[in-house]
């Protein structure tokens, strides 16, 4: 078993108007903010024991179908090799 | 005739407004479920309605892509079946890469919920045909209306004459204010206005009658 994070933005070319938005209320709030992406974080709980073979299957489900390959990039976080070490902390 | 397919997701609100629409012109019509496996050939042509199928979680139209009912949609539109997704419909069609591009939040980040005047492009042969009047007036009702592709998919709708509306003033900033699309065999199209909410004068106008008087 092992805890895969997703962390999925909209590409760079693509308009991200809630980020956007986010980042101008940050300005409003006197932050010193250039821009701000707007994304999702998943966290998926795999079985299996395979390092290689859990994070080609996180592979597949995010471009199947996690994400949206027109205007979605993804990157893939190893976040726990042992759940229950994880929820001690 | 054979009844024309509407299509429920867990979350498709739209539907009776449409089936009603399809009972105004005395076609039949049966509402298919999402868990439903069916044989396109068994209808003359299949509807998509709006909503927020699977509560639009992920993406809108990102997850009712990999229902059931979709497994047969897709081999409708490879059986060259007439289909038109609106609203929401028009969002699983494009997650399902049956139409191209994607609908993304409007550019406001508002809900936009009004009546909007429609151009047509080009006429959709099996959607309304060519008798269907160049410019329309109907409502849309939706936060992720958008319409967004790349630079060279764009180009070839362009090229090969698949917008099929456009907004006459962008309301979303979808790209060159396109309203609706078919596919390359344009048997396949989507809409983000909701025709079947202008069917009777009491409703606001009955632009919307014309995109249903289809030729199946």
């Amino acid at each position: 078993m092992m805890i895969i994070g997703v962390k999925i933005l909209l590409k760079e070319e693509v308009l991200d108007v809630q980020g956007r938005a986010i980042a101008e209320t940050l300005k409003r709030r006197d932050y010193s903010i250039e821009d701000c992406r707007y994304g999702k974080f998943l966290e998926l709980k795999v079985s299996g024991n395979n390092k290689e073979e859990i994070l080609e299957q996180a592979k597949k489900m995010a471009e199947s179908v996690l994400c949206n390959s027109l205007v979605e990039s993804y990157e893939l976080e190893v976040l726990s090799e042992d759940p229950v070490v994880k929820k001690g902390q | 005739m054979k009844p024309v397919a509407v299509v429920r997701f867990p979350g498709t609100q739209c539907d009776q407004d449409v089936v009603k629409a399809i009972k105004l012109l005395h076609y039949p019509v049966k509402t298919i479920g999402h868990a439903d496996r069916f044989s396109p050939k068994d209808y003359s042509a299949f509807i998509l309605p709006g909503g927020f199928s699977y509560g639009d979680y992920l993406r809108a139209g990102a997850l009712a892509v990999h229902s059931q009912a979709m497994q047969d949609i897709y081999k409708a539109a490879e059986a060259g079946r007439p289909i038109l997704g609106i609203c929401n419909g028009f969002q699983i069609l494009c997650e399902a890469g049956l139409l191209e591009g994607t609908l993304q939040v409007n550019q406001t980040l508002r809900f936009i919920d009004k009546w909007v005047e429609l151009e047509l492009i080009h006429s959709c042969s099996v959607w309304g045909g060519d008798q269907i009047k160049k410019t329309v007036c109907i409502p849309i009702a939706h936060k992720e209306g958008r319409f967004y592709a790349s630079e060279e998919k764009m180009k070839m709708l362009q090229d090969q004459s698949l917008i099929w509306w456009k907004y006459k003033k962008n309301p979303n900033g979808s790209l060159e204010s396109i309203a609706g699309i078919m596919n390359k065999q344009k048997n396949v199209a989507g809409l983000m206005p909701h025709p079947e909410r202008a069917m009777a004068e009491w409703m606001g106008g009955t632009a919307g009658i014309s995109f249903f008087k289809t030729f199946f």
